[in-house]
């Protein structure tokens, strides 16, 4: 188990800080709810109530209904599903991507890996949100088109942290020692340089994640998301607040669960990534 | 120095015209034309329209002519409002995008300079483990929601402020307040990490043998020393301040770029998009020149290389 050293230290140090514990739970407990929301809820997706339309919290609806008397509970729960495999989906989607480049940018002849650098600069001085808007229109603004869009930009971040620790790490000892009973390129980088360097790369997507959500749902606020109320998968948190904004003056529940369901998963996911990033790096930690 | 400033413009230009073709690709394969309606227009009216536009020649040809009115400064004309060009309409929208951007920034500065100080000063203490919670929760708190609680709290409930448009002071709080928090946050976050490593080096333990007050130490020695790493977060900064300001305009009906860039992606008012994202871009990378140069004045170990 020697590879996974980073990992069992992350294990180790979440199960001392609350917070990030607590943060895992809530987390495990929503994406739980959200596979579950069929069983859960006794009222579907699209379910149209013209009798309970715009009722606030109650017995039978929880969080109240929307304009459309559609229980906001199974709403969110439903847009759960869409946010965190967003986020989730991109991230991994980012990793994957970035990390390869990363390896291979900062393991390469310096001449190529600056060329290599070039095209992730172009990226870097983008506003993310705004490049998220181009790619969407080509893309589409469905699950898939977004999770593509978002993953686009947001690898350039593992790239470039990937590139510094190979660049870092190529020059020490282990991997002098590795070449020199004989390991290749491909062994060296995948099976001596990546263990080493998970870490920063673990940290960096706990906190891509509600990085991602956050777009997300951004974009679905302001109507450049996702929105296809005939989909199981067409409605995201975002979509959720962006409907509640519109009746908010009188019907503020609309809006005040949904909300505060983005904002409590981007907390848990940054306070999970804060201890995760104490126990890489202990020095700024609060003691 | 003037090598190297000429040899950023250079490389910043090369970026713009990299942006400027890879955005005239994405537009056009973008599915669905310009003029595209509910109803179809009458095919004479469509060749007319098309023909005006020169959205009947090749496509290269359509480039070149987009990249010739590019060099005069020409963004094009503007598809949905049909008898203003794209530089009009950034001309009218820019200055009030700037000024909330610049009015958020300051407010991030004044808030996040004494509580990352006092963050950092007192590390580990109660106040330190508030700052930061604190900050964490203003960098979890996404814009459209804080705007939306703060003008139903403060439009709506007790009528203090403005919850829309742009014009009188009470109209500018509620989007500074909800543009400025996060950056406030992040800034707060960072000085306080940068600031804690600064006050552990042995030329602080130096100034503080020498007798000089804690304020002194605090503020020439170890401010001074801290001061860098939140220049170089000035251009993501100014990054997040552009694509914050889609949401902040947006929430509060501000007429400003961002809101404009968001109607012209639904309009899909293509000359419009190109042009604004291509401000955009220069505006960042004239940001992180100055950022740069600004960086080695303040710190002369920096070669500017």
């Amino acid at each position: 188990m020697r590879r996974l050293g980073p990992l069992r230290n992350l294990r180790k140090g979440l199960g001392q800080n609350r917070p990030a514990l607590l943060s895992l739970v809530f987390i495990l407990a929503i994406a739980l709810a959200s596979a579950l929301a069929s069983i859960l809820s006794p009222y579907g997706a699209g379910g149209l109530d013209e009798e309970h339309i715009l009722e606030g919290p109650s017995l039978s609806h929880w969080m109240g209904t929307d304009g459309l008397g559609r229980d906001v509970f199974t709403r969110v729960l439903f847009g759960a599903r869409v946010s965190l495999t967003v986020g989730v989906g991109t991230s991994l989607l980012a990793l994957f991507i970035g990390t390869l480049y990363g390896l291979a940018s900062g393991y390469a002849r310096p001449r190529v890996d600056n060329l290599l650098m070039r095209l992730v600069d172009v990226f870097y001085s983008l506003p993310d949100l705004l490049v998220f808007i181009l790619l969407s229109l080509v893309l589409g603004r469905n699950v898939p088109g977004l999770l593509i869009s978002l993953g686009l930009v947001t690898w350039v971040r593992f790239a470039r942290l990937t590139r510094g620790e190979v660049l870092q790490a190529k020059e020490s000892l282990y991997v002098e020692g590795a070449r020199a009973v004989g390991a290749g390129n491909g062994r060296i980088l995948l099976c001596h340089i990546l263990p080493n360097i998970m870490g920063p790369i673990i940290v960096t997507l706990t906190f891509m994640i509600p990085g991602v959500i956050l777009a997300e749902s951004t974009l679905s606020f302001i109507g450049l998301g996702i929105n296809d109320p005939y989909n199981a998968w067409g409605t995201s948190w975002g979509t959720l607040a962006q409907d509640g904004w519109r009746a908010m003056r009188t019907y503020p529940h609309v809006i005040f669960f949904p909300g505060a369901a983005i904002f409590l998963t981007i907390l848990s996911f940054n306070f999970i990534g804060n201890a995760f990033r104490d126990i890489m790096d202990p020095r700024d930690k609060v003691r | 120095m003037e090598r190297y400033i000429l040899r950023r413009i250079l490389h910043g230009l090369a970026v713009l015209c990299t942006v400027a073709t890879l955005t005239f690709i994405l537009m056009n394969l973008t599915p669905g034309g310009p003029f595209d309606r509910e109803q179809r227009l009458p095919p004479q009216v469509m060749a007319n329209l098309y023909a005006k536009y020169h959205l009947d020649e090749p496509l290269w040809s359509q480039y070149f002519h987009y990249l010739k009115g590019l060099i005069r400064g020409d963004l094009g004309p503007s598809y949905k409002y049909l008898n203003r060009t794209v530089t009009e309409i950034v001309g009218a929208t820019l200055p009030v995008s700037a000024l909330l951007g610049f009015l958020a920034l300051a407010f991030a500065v004044i808030m996040a300079l004494p509580t990352g100080m006092l963050a950092a000063y007192y590390h580990g203490s109660w106040i330190d483990r508030w700052c930061l919670f604190i900050a964490t929760l203003g960098i979890s708190l996404p814009n459209f929601i804080l705007g939306a609680m703060l003008i139903w709290i403060f439009s709506l409930q007790f009528g203090w402020f403005q919850a829309a448009r742009w014009g009188p002071v009470s109209s500018m709080v509620l989007p500074t307040l909800t543009l400025g928090a996060a950056p406030a946050a992040y800034l707060s976050y960072l000085l306080r990490s940068t600031l804690i490593e600064t006050l552990g080096e042995d030329f602080i333990r130096t100034a503080r043998a020498k007798g000089l007050k804690e304020s002194a130490v605090l503020f020439k020695h170890a401010m001074r020393n801290s001061i860098n790493p939140l220049l170089t977060v000035m251009g993501p900064l100014l990054a997040a301040l552009v694509t914050g300001s889609f949401v902040v305009e947006y929430v509060f009906a501000i007429p400003g770029m961002g809101r404009f860039f968001i109607t012209a992606v639904t309009d899909r008012d293509y000359p419009m998009i190109m042009g604004v994202t291509l401000i955009y871009s220069a505006l960042l990378v004239g940001a992180n020149l100055v950022v740069d140069l600004l960086y080695s004045v303040a710190d002369p170990r920096v070669k500017t290389q």
